[in-house]
């Protein structure tokens, strides 16, 4: 078939029209590497939100998690009577249930002393709480009151907290106005609501948050039994329990929760409405690009067509142009793409991957873009009329 | 069928008009002619006489309005678009202006010509066209854009590019008009020749006077008619 194909072959017209022109190449190239950088970030931005807000919701260890009918997101959990949980430990299938209570308190940067909103888990050392099997040997440190484990990944601003653990130097703090030790530290990562993490005990958390009703939590995780059918447990207990609580699965935990920075923020709409404008900065300079050049050679189609070249293969030509177009932009732009991505996650600790969904939906949109506006620019060479060439 | 090759271009009281209503001109009025294989004619007259425009007809560029064309035999009035867009693959053509592809080279453009043949290989059209350029003398300019190119040199390469489709007609408008006359006499020694070559009947439009001796034949043509020969 490669072979059939070098035979047939005829001059790459539409590549020589490209790269005899390299100012025109190097223009159009640039315009649609932006227009593909900037649709990178703006979608990439846009997920990495989207996975930042679940960072905490995916290390947990559960199948089931009840949470209040009211929590609208991980920044307005309510709380529901710990009752439940244990009416929960009821259901044959339940074979573990942690009570988490989760709350925003003010942390205070042990270096410069400034005081920072910080996610504070509270949870009974005893009891699981991540799928990381080393954590349990940290939880068992916050069995001493007043010991709280740091996330690694906080931000910055809450000082230089795990070096200064690292180095083994005694890292002491306020946390909501009394005094804490870091007893280690743990991997989870900011999130949208969270600059930070940290995990204590339920006595240290009750302790640090005392308006906090003591029979009240946030979320109960529940572990079922190994190949247990979740929906069927979903179903009878939310039918059991009483409607003061909503029995959910993890997997619709971590989709309540992306569904609240989706739908009920503004996040989605303006970083989707900024790779629009990306796409629609990119169509109108492919489409300059292809118009102008048509515009050009028209003589020289009108030429081609007088010589005996049918208006199917010109246009054709085009098509080309914007196929070649598309694929030199597109490269680019997802080289720049991984580069920008991995700064981004340096420097703002959010999860911005390159993933193969967006990277393949760019590429349709890229070249969706050039071949639009290659059809466009096509209508020119309608006006390319071999009979005004004499 | 017999028709068909008996002459290269039958023509029988063509008429043709530009323009609507008031402003509308009678640019080609009952014109008959024949060409035969391997002919070469040329045809002079006025500016606006309507040399070019009959030059149109016969490329297939234009519909024909009225009147009865046959090239090849084969009848261009009420020919569809398909029809004429194949029968301009038979014909040649070399212009006034060069209008070769400015970002190709010589053997490139060329090489546009010889691409309207099928069944040669890339290769075997590749040397065909390098063939070409031989026979007009630009072997060394093969690798060369068009700027870089003398206008001779240009209007060599175009009858190259026109002869490399294999045409059995061969129509040029003024093609040395942009060309000093040593130059321009070269170039239709050089046209007449080939042509003779490949049995190509030749319609030249020419305002040179110093040229006319390469022809067969001489018509002459003012206001949109042809004067009966000498």
């Amino acid at each position: 078939m490669i072979r059939k194909f070098l035979e047939n072959r005829r001059i790459p017209l539409a590549w020589l029209l490209l790269t005899r022109q390299p100012l025109r190449i190097l223009v159009a190239i640039a315009g649609i590497s932006f227009a593909g950088i900037l649709m990178f970030m703006q979608l990439g931005f846009r997920d990495g939100l989207f996975d930042a807000s679940v960072t905490v919701h995916k290390l947990f260890n559960a199948d089931l998690v009840l949470i209040s009918p009211r929590s609208k997101s991980s920044i307005s959990m309510s709380g529901f009577p710990r009752r439940r949980l244990i009416q929960a430990m009821a259901h044959k299938d339940v074979i573990g249930t942690t009570a988490v209570n989760w709350n925003f308190l003010l942390w205070r940067n042990p270096e410069n002393l400034s005081t920072r909103s910080i996610l504070a888990l509270g949870f009974d050392p005893t009891n699981d709480l991540l799928l990381d099997p080393n954590f349990k040997e940290k939880a068992d440190t916050l069995k001493n009151k007043g010991r709280v484990l740091f996330d690694e990944l906080s931000r910055d601003e809450f000082g230089p907290v795990s070096s200064w653990f690292r180095s083994g130097r005694i890292v002491e703090t306020e946390v909501a106005g009394k005094r804490v030790r870091v007893s280690g530290l743990v991997s989870l990562g900011p999130s949208f609501g969270a600059d930070g993490n940290l995990i204590t005990s339920r006595e240290t958390y009750l302790d640090l948050y005392s308006a906090n009703p003591p029979g009240s939590i946030e979320i109960g995780l529940v572990r079922t039994k190994k190949g247990s059918n979740i929906e069927s447990i979903v179903r009878s207990l939310n039918a059991s329990l009483p409607n003061d609580v909503r029995v959910i699965s993890l997997q619709s935990f971590i989709d309540f929760e992306k569904n609240y920075w989706k739908s009920s923020t503004s996040i989605g709409f303006i970083f989707t409405l900024g790779a629009a404008m990306g796409f629609v900065v990119g169509c109108v300079i492919v489409y300059q690009i292809l118009y102008s050049d048509v515009s050009d050679h028209l003589p020289e189609y009108a030429t081609l067509m007088a010589m005996g070249y049918n208006l199917r293969s010109l246009i054709g030509v085009v098509a080309r142009e914007g196929f070649f177009l598309a694929l030199m932009g597109y490269i680019p732009a997802y080289v720049s793409g991984q580069l920008l991505y991995s700064l981004v996650r340096s420097s703002t600790k959010l999860p911005v991957e390159m993933s193969f969904a967006r990277a393949s939906i760019i590429f349709c949109l890229i070249l969706f873009m050039c071949m639009g506006s290659a059809i466009a620019a096509m209508k020119k060479l309608a006006d390319a009329d071999p009979a005004e060439i004499f | 069928m017999k028709d068909t090759h008996e002459n290269t271009l039958k023509i029988d009281s063509l008429n043709h008009w530009f323009g609507e209503g008031e402003t509308r001109r009678h640019v080609l009025q009952s014109i008959s002619m024949e060409i035969f294989p391997g002919e070469v004619v040329l045809l002079t007259g006025p500016s606006g006489c309507g040399k070019t425009t009959l030059l149109t007809l016969i490329g297939a560029l234009r519909k024909v309005e009225d009147g009865d064309l046959r090239v090849f035999g084969q009848q261009l009035f009420g020919a569809n678009r398909k029809t004429r867009q194949n029968l301009r693959k038979k014909i040649g053509m070399i212009f006034q202006g060069h209008n070769l592809l400015r970002c190709l080279t010589a053997e490139q453009n060329v090489q546009m010509g010889a691409d309207l043949l099928n069944g040669f290989s890339y290769k075997a059209r590749r040397n065909q066209s390098r063939e070409w350029l031989r026979a007009v003398g630009l072997e060394d300019h093969m690798s060369k854009l068009p700027h870089d190119l003398s206008g001779g040199q240009k209007q060599r390469v175009a009858i190259a590019r026109a002869l490399a489709a294999k045409p059995k007609l061969l129509l040029a408008d003024e093609p040395t008009s942009a060309l000093d006359s040593s130059t321009g006499r070269e170039i239709v020694d050089l046209l007449k020749k080939l042509a003779f070559d490949q049995a190509c009947s030749v319609l030249m439009v020419t305002h040179d006077p110093r040229i006319l001796d390469v022809a067969d034949r001489l018509l002459r043509m003012e206001d949109g008619q042809l004067l009966p020969s000498v």
